[in-house]
């Protein structure tokens, strides 16, 4: 029989734009899957010249699903760069921001984008596997899941004055200090918003129990792992150092943002937009590591949250002692850190400081280079400027959250392909698993390509001499 | 009567637009009840249906060669092509790339890049597209619909969707004309 390539393209339900090609044997087995991610834009060239205060605008816009990111990762670079550290309540609104952009981004994720799967089956009819259908199989969880994104997304126009791409940050600080009102309203909402995370996560703990066998051989990889954590090692997304552990879950490097040329290098494949970070002393591609809500669970000594920690507990305790490597377990730690986000949203409306007015350092003292970092819903998100003395940018450095996991969603689109596809039997069903180990990592290909770009998916099958047999299109 | 059809997609944005979008909350209920969302980036139908829908939204510029591939079935398969947020609208921030080659920006980003290592080259396989000029919608297809805004905000996306879904032309005048 003849070799075949098999093209998905777009892959949906994920953010941003990527096909999947899957080059068949003669043997008709699979030889290798390959995901493009598919555009490029070029931030890093055409923010030269542009102000360091600027960044903290221009920059969201490689990702409206968590522009918060971004944000605050620019403004976090600008504070450094020009020398104006942030008083402390705007630190701590800053990260209330960023603690509504993560219930925000991983609920719509869990329910919106990966729920179809869960919730309707991976072999449910395209025409109907998405949000829509979901409102008809369960229109009582579906609004909950609803009105969870918009606890989180109110919490930025609270903010920010609006949801999308907020105006709040800048270098030293933020421009609006919170009132009391705006405190307890934000406040009313997290217990109902508490409850909707715990059903999700009895939804994915029974999930995974009915699909053991899945979870058992979709896409387990052994990489290392990246993450901030407080100074005990603790779940931390905003402040901190970031801590690499490797495949057994041993600390490798703790590092600050400042020095992370020392621990990372990108590398480059021809066929992918989107660059391969790597831990620099180990070498491609031995170095690889994953990022993200599975990541940062497996980087972490324990959270400061009790919801959380209960729930981090019970979770770890699926492989006690070791990482937890299987890619479907993403939604099970994207929960917990949902839970997290909103118990944190607690904490930090609590703290005494949370109404001062004191959110502006307006003395600056410009130092030319900074370095800032956070944990973006999908992983750490490195911004690295330059800067001349009139702080107008002179160069521009961005590792984005996705692409930390870029060689992990190859790798797994890979295994999935191999496991699940002979050329003699290609269903849709089987297919759209090769993309849901895509979607597993909540991939932002709008922010991996800032750089770079777009998720299309296709996916054809072509033999070794690379002649096109068939073209999978869907729902057409 | 059957229910209006929807497709949207994204192009060169940041899905923010679709962001935007689903921040209609809890009125995506009424939405399914007014129109038949098809292909979608958070839906599972790859490209419009070929016997067409009535509705086409397309976020974001065009500036690559799939770009333009996918505005061309958009028109092709639509009755009234609707341009969302700035950069369908005029380019946007990816617009600023313009004021640059092509080849300085893939050059920055794939070799000079400070974590890129030695092995750094610009990614040419034949499966990628090819990067372009950053353009409007309407310079590469033509538009029926302008909405702008960076994105513009749920209401006016609410708005503009019902209208055309129910046959009417909107109209953007008092706080459905403000944006940013």
């Amino acid at each position: 029989m003849t070799a075949q390539k098999i093209t998905i393209e777009p892959v949906t339900r994920i953010e941003g734009h990527a096909k999947i090609t899957i080059r068949m044997k003669d043997d008709g087995d699979v030889d290798h899957a390959y995901l493009h991610i598919n555009e490029f834009r070029g931030f890093e060239k055409f923010c030269e010249g542009r102000m360091v205060d600027e960044m903290a605008y221009i920059t969201p816009r490689i990702c409206g699903i968590c522009p918060v990111s971004h944000h605050l990762a620019a403004a976090k670079t600008g504070d450094v760069i020009l020398g104006c550290p942030p008083p402390r309540p705007a630190s701590l609104l800053r990260e209330l921001m960023h603690m509504g952009q993560i219930v925000q981004s991983h609920g719509m994720h869990f329910f919106e984008l990966a729920g179809p799967d869960l919730l309707l089956g991976f072999d449910c009819d395209p025409a109907t596997r998405n949000v829509v259908g979901l409102i008809g199989a369960n229109p009582e969880l579906t609004l909950k899941a609803v009105n969870l994104r918009k606890f989180g997304q109110n919490i930025i126009q609270i903010l920010g004055g609006r949801r999308v791409h907020p105006n709040f940050a800048l270098p030293g600080g933020v421009n609006k200090a919170l009132k009391a009102s705006e405190r307890d309203e934000i406040l009313a909402g997290t217990d109902a918003a508490i409850q909707t995370t715990l059903t999700g996560l009895d939804i994915i703990k029974d999930w995974a129990k009915r699909n053991a066998e899945d979870v058992a051989k979709f896409a387990v990889l052994t990489t290392g792992y990246m993450g901030l954590v407080t100074p005990q090692n603790g779940l931390e997304l905003y402040n901190g150092q970031v801590r690499l552990v490797d495949n057994t879950g041993a600390q490798l490097e703790k590092f600050d943002a400042a020095n992370y040329l020392d621990i990372i290098n990108e590398h480059v494949e021809n066929w992918s937009y989107l660059k391969f970070p790597y831990y620099k002393k180990m070498g491609w591609p031995k170095g690889v590591y994953r990022v993200g809500p599975l990541g940062r669970l497996n980087t972490i000594d324990h959270i400061d949250t009790p919801l959380a920690q209960q729930e981090w507990l019970a979770y770890r305790a699926i492989n006690p002692g070791k990482p937890i490597e299987n890619t479907l377990y993403y939604h099970y730690a994207r929960l917990i850190e949902t839970l997290y986000a909103i118990e944190q949203v607690k904490v930090l409306l609590d703290d005494p400081d949370i109404l001062s007015t004191d959110v502006l350092n307006t003395r600056q003292e410009v130092k030319g280079e900074g370095v800032g970092v956070i944990e973006a819903p999908r992983g750490t998100l490195y911004h690295h400027y330059h800067c001349d003395e009139n702080k107008k940018v002179t160069k521009v450095n961005l590792i984005v959250s996705t692409g930390h996991n870029n060689w992990a969603m190859s790798e797994a689109v890979d295994s999935v392909a191999k496991t699940y596809i002979n050329g003699n039997v290609v269903r849709e069903g089987l297919l759209n698993r090769v993309e849901a180990a895509v979607r597993a990592h909540d991939p932002c290909l709008s922010c991996s390509t800032h750089a770079v770009g777009q998720m299309p998916i296709v996916i054809e099958m072509t033999d070794q001499q690379d002649q096109l047999i068939r073209t999978i299109s869907r729902g057409v | 009567m059957a229910k209006p059809k929807v497709s949207s997609d994204w192009l060169a944005g940041c899905a923010g637009c679709h962001m935007s979008f689903l921040d209609i909350d809890e009125r995506i209920v009424k939405l399914a009840e007014l129109v038949d969302l098809r292909s979608t980036p958070i839906t599972d139908l790859k490209t419009p249906d070929e016997t067409g829908v009535d509705v086409g939204v397309l976020e974001g510029g065009i500036n690559n060669t799939t770009n333009e591939e996918v505005a061309h079935t958009m028109r092709k398969r639509c009755k009234t092509l609707v341009a969302l947020g700035d950069c369908a609208v005029f380019g946007g921030v990816p617009a600023l790339r313009n004021f640059f080659t092509i080849e300085d920006a893939l050059k920055r980003a794939y070799v000079e890049t400070e974590s890129t290592d030695s092995e750094g080259q610009i990614p040419s396989d034949p499966e990628l597209c090819q990067p372009t000029k950053v353009r409007a919608i309407h310079e590469v297809v033509p538009v029926d619909f302008w909405l702008p805004g960076c994105p513009p905000n749920a209401d006016q996306i609410f708005y503009v969707l019902s209208e055309l879904a129910q046959g009417r032309k909107p109209v953007l005048k008092d706080n459905m004309l403000q944006w940013d």
